[in-house]
């Protein structure tokens, strides 16, 4: 496959109608914006490999509540940007001056971002099932721009660690994971996780991460 | 530029210079990237005598909130020299030079920062000059534009920075501190690979010939430091020429 690194203002294409994300076009010529890998399929797109999250609406995040006003939760969620979650976006009903008792300071949550304005106003939601205060399990952090290779192709990596390490998953696109089952388990879900991330650049990644498992298991029993 | 009696100092002996270069060369460049584990994007540069090393924080939050623009990110930088980074203690703290030299030098580098991209945040950059040889501004900025790159920063090209001189009435790249201490003009100039100038600086004087003779030899100068940048960046990830799956998040 064609690929390799590049760095801001190398020259891509010459066909403006191959710019895809992080490239721009000047004078119908196409040009790197980042610094990071660039993939030469019909569009060309530049994965960053460094960079902080930027919430776009429907991604799924990790967030901490850091701050509580008159109707909002203000959500620390890994970005420039904090989040903002309305009293309105909670599951249930509540009335401002009990918000504390749902959710404190501190508290962390798994949540979605429902809009994001042209300022960068950050609006999250709660309104989903799968959505809602952590009271179990881990969360580890890593870098946001190694999520895309943590879930796979299709969701293939994150659906195969779920089944073989026995846990239960929650990636947030601001790079947060959320890791719930037994100890164990958790602790070997955690450490393949942290390989992934470390070497999420390289090449059938995941039959490495499948030996991994088997032998991590094996040693185990 | 202190116009000193030349005849104490000979520029010149053999055609090559105090140190050894010919008058077109530059001294030699070391660049090393993400050498701060804090810093979102950081580098290391030595040119000759000068070692500077550059962080990058953000885009993040802007403190005082009054600074903010709400359509695009701020880009604060600030150059400064450490007390030992010159024979005679410099006093510590931001002078006069250091103000100005941290403004032209953000000045820069803003025109290729996509700051539209991060509104209501800052981009702060951190120039540290651990040791100076004249020339520090040029080594600041391109430690910099490289760490920007590191940082994950979008810009629409690297910036590279280089400086041309005179002494003893010839055109000289890149001067050390004699020929920039005694010396008759030093004009540093920054600019993007395909040429475009974003920085140019001139004291001391030179004729309208002169003039364009020093912007072609520092253009010449800011290109081979390009490619030194680029090598740093792109050896850095050597090893990451594998393939990543292209793959669109999904839950």
């Amino acid at each position: 496959m064609d690929r390799k690194v590049v760095v801001p203002g190398d020259l891509l294409s010459e066909d403006a109608k191959r710019s895809g994300e992080g490239t721009f076009v000047k004078d119908g010529r196409v040009y790197s914006l980042l610094y990071g890998l660039a993939n030469y399929r019909d569009k060309i797109n530049v994965i960053p490999l460094a960079g902080k999250y930027i919430p776009a609406p429907g991604d799924n995040v990790i967030g901490v509540v850091k701050d509580i006003t008159f109707s909002n939760w203000i959500v620390d969620i890994n970005s420039p940007y904090d989040g903002l979650l309305h009293i309105s976006e909670f599951p249930k009903r509540i009335e401002s001056d009990e918000m504390s008792k749902y959710l404190r300071i501190g508290s962390s949550i798994m949540t979605r971002v429902k809009d994001v304005d042209p300022t960068k106003k950050v609006e999250l939601t709660l309104n989903d099932r799968k959505l809602g205060l952590i009271k179990t399990g881990q969360v580890v952090e890593i870098s946001h721009t190694r999520v895309p290779r943590l879930i796979g192709k299709g969701g293939s990596m994150i659906s195969m660690l779920k089944k073989e390490v026995n846990c239960n998953i929650f990636v947030g696109q601001n790079g947060r994971i959320w890791v719930n089952g037994g100890a164990e388990d958790m602790d070997l879900a955690l450490r393949t996780i942290t390989l992934i991330e470390k070497e999420a650049h390289t090449n059938g990644l995941t039959d490495r991460i499948v030996d991994f498992l088997e032998k991590e298991k094996g040693a185990r029993s | 530029m202190i116009a000193m009696d030349e005849t104490d100092i000979s520029f010149f002996k053999d055609g090559f210079r105090l140190d050894g270069r010919r008058a077109d060369q530059l001294r030699p460049v070391k660049i090393e990237v993400g050498v701060l584990a804090r810093a979102d994007g950081s580098c290391y540069i030595e040119m000759g005598g000068n070692k500077v090393i550059a962080a990058v924080y953000g885009p993040r939050e802007v403190h005082p909130r009054h600074l903010q623009e709400v359509t695009r990110a701020i880009v604060r930088y600030r150059y400064n020299m450490a007390s030992f980074s010159v024979e005679e203690r410099k006093r510590p703290g931001p002078d006069r030079r250091s103000y100005e030299l941290s403004k032209v030098s953000r000045e820069a580098l803003e025109p290729v920062i996509l700051t539209t991209y991060f509104p209501r945040s800052v981009i702060d950059v951190f120039v540290e000059v651990l040791q100076a040889d004249a020339g520090t501004r040029t080594a600041g900025i391109n430690a910099a534009a490289v760490a920007l790159a590191d940082a994950g920063i979008p810009m629409k090209s690297m910036i590279s920075s280089c400086a041309a001189g005179k002494v003893a009435d010839t055109i000289v790249l890149d001067p050390m501190k004699e020929e920039d201490n005694f010396g008759q003009a030093d004009l540093p100039i920054a600019m993007t690979p395909s040429g475009e100038i974003t920085l140019m600086q001139m004291d001391g004087g030179l004729t309208r010939e002169e003039f364009h003779q020093a912007v072609e030899m520092a253009m010449k100068g800011a290109r081979d430091i390009y490619e030194i940048q680029r090598n740093a960046l792109v050896d850095k990830y050597s090893q990451l020429e594998a393939p990543v799956e292209e793959v669109k998040a999904c839950e």
